[in-house]
């Protein structure tokens, strides 16, 4: 799924990056435990997070994960969307909660089969 | 790298969330250019960052001396924390001491070891209750 789809999808605003919108996501983890995230390694993922500071950034780094979206409104401060725009992630807010966010994105064809 | 090979130091900082993983980080982007395979960074930064977290976490903050030569890359995380009581134990999946104030910056999962263990393919814990704990990884290349 291409990363304008997902920015369609989850009405979603850019907040950092997104500059590649035909980059594309074969899979994606909801999870506010970063070791969680660390544990399942896929390809060209994509992260929902409720959990907002600059080890998420980080975790998203080590993990090579191009794309984080903060899920419920939340808004990363600036020293966040300057770490990820210094890493090339791009950061996406939606005013989806967890559950429904990733229900979107799953039932419009994302369902982490693919990577 | 012929013959030779690369070591890197760095000192882990204590309590500082907002800069925690720099070393990891600085570590990660050095593998990257010396044009080392994707998969390879990935275990190794994973591990890394992971045992870097648990320096910051548990032990007041630590050193971290990398060495990466042609066959292998060896990270060892050094503390001079409260050591760990039972190994076995801490290794366990969802066992975790973190305090609450780490749970909520997403870590103290009970994953960090175990994901120190899935993702090297030698890890070594020498560790002594009230002295410190040192843990060496090493991820191989070929």
């Amino acid at each position: 799924m291409k990363l304008r789809e997902i920015i369609s999808i989850l009405e979603a605003e850019v907040l950092a990056g997104g500059e590649n919108l035909d980059l594309n996501i074969l899979s994606a983890c909801g999870a506010d435990l970063m070791s969680d995230v660390m544990a399942f390694v896929k390809d060209s993922v994509l992260l929902l997070t409720g959990l907002v500071n600059p080890q998420v950034v980080r975790t998203a780094e080590m993990m090579d994960i191009k794309v984080i979206v903060f899920v419920r409104g939340k808004n990363p401060g600036q020293n966040i969307i300057d770490l990820a725009n210094e890493k090339g992630i791009t950061i996406l807010a939606t005013k989806y909660p967890m559950f429904i966010a990733c229900g979107k994105l799953y039932s419009s064809g994302l369902t982490g089969r693919g990577g | 790298m012929s013959g030779n090979s690369i070591k890197l130091h760095y000192e882990i900082p204590a309590e500082d969330f907002s800069i925690a993983g720099e070393a990891s980080s600085n570590v990660k982007r050095i593998l990257s250019q010396l044009g080392i395979n994707p998969v390879i960074i990935k275990k190794a930064a994973i591990s890394m960052y992971e045992a870097e977290m648990n320096a910051v976490i548990h032990a007041g903050g630590g050193t971290a001396d990398i060495d990466i030569s042609q066959e292998k890359i060896v990270v060892k995380i050094s503390d001079n924390g409260p050591g760990i009581e039972d190994v076995d134990l801490a290794m366990q999946e969802g066992y975790s001491t973190a305090p609450d104030n780490i749970r909520e910056l997403g870590f103290g999962a009970g994953m960090g070891l175990p994901n120190m263990k899935r993702y090297s393919d030698e890890i070594t814990i020498d560790t002594e209750v009230g002295k410190g704990t040192t843990v060496t990884m090493v991820v191989y290349i070929r």
